[in-house]
């Protein structure tokens, strides 16, 4: 037996990964031999409503929307160094404790600053 | 002890007699680590099977409910109340003509597909179906949970931006800014129990939940965290993007949202995707606040038996809850969500992070 726990505890991991991708690949391989393939020009015009699209769909998007994403950015990170903390709770005792409620608090103001600077809201 | 679904099988092919034989024939050859790789494909395989006849049936019974409480009968030709509906429906599906428009990106649009099915299978992998009946038990359960259910945003967008379609990119683009506005309250509700566990192995989460106060209520983390786990569910109902929060599809203003474009098998490994998404987001909720596989311990019935049928009642029931929702309440509207999310849920997680924290340094829980 080999005895190696990481190897052994992702091993799963990898070979559904391996298979996952197979049965997709496969069942897309099984319809592309039985499907018919009747392609017309109209056919493979973008869907718009049965109007015909003007301009392209790959537009800019709004500012806006990054500044979402750039604030999940930060506060995704912050989230990640919980978790260390949370399962080390026990053995930090009160000391760990204080630590994380400064941590907490400066993500609290850096929430209440993107909120009043307005990088939550969909629309300005 | 046995820890995971590999030694269930190495236990119960022992207990028959005929483990021995097979590893020393493997043996023979100098490879032992094959057996093991055969096991474990083996399991992987009927978890799949498992997984996709779960997804078919729970297709047919959100169409029934749907209908049920429209006072409609639903499907009702294909079998005994239309119960082979699903395979009829697959059985079309394989057979649609599969369109990739003119303007679309090829490459990235036939790729999506595989990246929104591999991660919904892979988050199997470490939930507990029952008592041994796990994959594999990883150390970092929880946290690989919630990272490889944060890859669904990926495949939207990639699929939204492939399909050089408006339906598609404005679909795409509102689904990962919800699924990333939900992620964080999810996260952080979770950290509030493993405070408690001091864990994130899946099974240690459970094992904590075990036993009863008082001889009647259940040590189950809902009745501990009842904040956390309102928050979490209505996050994890986020992040399966249904009602209240489809707004990956809102059918009435952007047709069918990021898979507008989409047709024959690559849309049923969306369908697919979605719904096994689904079932494994309700069997966390069910391991994390619900107790997991744990119930009353019956006699002469195998633990591994009765545990997956605990587990399995648990998630019907919290799939029961989602589909319910679907049927009774309207869609929210876009900035409500985000308004949600960031001023309400997160907010409300990170008091109950530190309450949490606070009354455990102070011992009073």
């Amino acid at each position: 037996m080999v005895s190696n726990e990481l190897l052994d505890n992702y091993l799963p991991v990898a070979l559904l990964t391996v298979i996952g991708i197979a049965f997709v690949a496969i069942a897309l391989l099984l319809s592309w031999i039985i499907r018919p393939s009747n392609k017309t020009k109209v056919k493979l015009s973008t869907y718009e409503c049965a109007e015909i699209p003007i301009g392209d769909a790959r537009i800019h998007f709004n500012i806006q929307y990054y500044m979402i994403v750039i604030v999940f950015l930060i506060f995704d990170v912050e989230v990640l160094f919980l978790y260390p903390w949370a399962v080390q709770f026990k053995q930090l005792g009160a000391i760990g404790f204080i630590e994380m409620v400064v941590f907490i608090e400066i993500l609290i103001i850096g929430l209440a600053y993107a909120w009043r600077k307005e990088a939550l809201e969909w629309t300005q | 002890m046995i820890a995971n679904a590999y030694e269930l099988v190495v236990y119960i092919l022992s207990a028959i007699g005929i483990y021995d034989p097979i590893n020393g024939f493997f043996q023979n050859y100098g490879m032992e680590y094959l057996l093991r790789i055969i096991i474990i494909v083996v399991e992987i395989v009927v978890l799949l099977v498992f997984v996709l006849l779960t997804v078919m049936f729970l297709s047919w019974l959100e169409r029934k409910m749907f209908a049920w409480v429209q006072s409609r009968y639903g499907p009702m030709i294909t079998g005994p109340h239309g119960l082979f509906q699903p395979i009829a429906d697959g059985i079309k599906l394989v057979g649609k003509e599969d369109i990739i428009p003119a303007g679309a990106d090829r490459w990235i649009f036939t790729l999506a597909p595989f990246i929104i099915f591999v991660p919904a299978l892979l988050v199997f992998i470490p939930l507990p179906f029952g008592d041994s009946l796990i994959i594999s038990d990883l150390r970092i359960g929880l946290l690989y949970i919630i990272a490889i259910s944060a890859l669904s945003p990926v495949s939207i967008l990639l699929a939204g931006w492939a399909s050089n379609n408006k339906y598609s990119l404005m679909g795409a683009m509102r689904a990962v800014a919800q699924d990333i506005s939900y992620t964080i309250p999810l996260a952080l509700a979770a950290i509030a129990v493993v405070l408690y566990v001091g864990s994130l192995s899946t099974v240690d989460i459970v094992r904590a939940q075990e036993g009863t106060w008082f001889d009647i209520i259940p040590r189950w983390f809902i009745f501990v965290q009842p904040l956390a786990f309102i928050l979490f569910l209505i996050a994890s109902i986020a992040e399966m993007g249904r009602i209240p929060f489809d707004f990956q599809e809102s059918e009435q203003e952007l047709v069918a949202g990021f898979y507008t474009e989409y047709s024959g098998m690559k849309f049923a490994m969306y369908f697919l995707g979605e719904y096994a998404h689904m079932f494994a987001v309700s069997g966390v909720i069910v391991t994390v606040f619900l107790g997991g596989w744990t119930g009353p311990v019956l006699p002469f019935i195998p633990v591994q038996i009765t545990s997956l049928v605990y587990f399995i009642i648990k998630t019907y029931a919290v799939i029961f809850f989602a589909m319910w929702l679907r049927d009774t309440v309207p869609r929210m509207r876009i900035d409500q969500l985000l308004n949600l999310g960031w001023k309400i849920m997160i907010p409300l997680a990170l008091l109950n992070l530190l309450v949490t924290s606070f009354l455990l340094t102070a011992g009073v829980v």
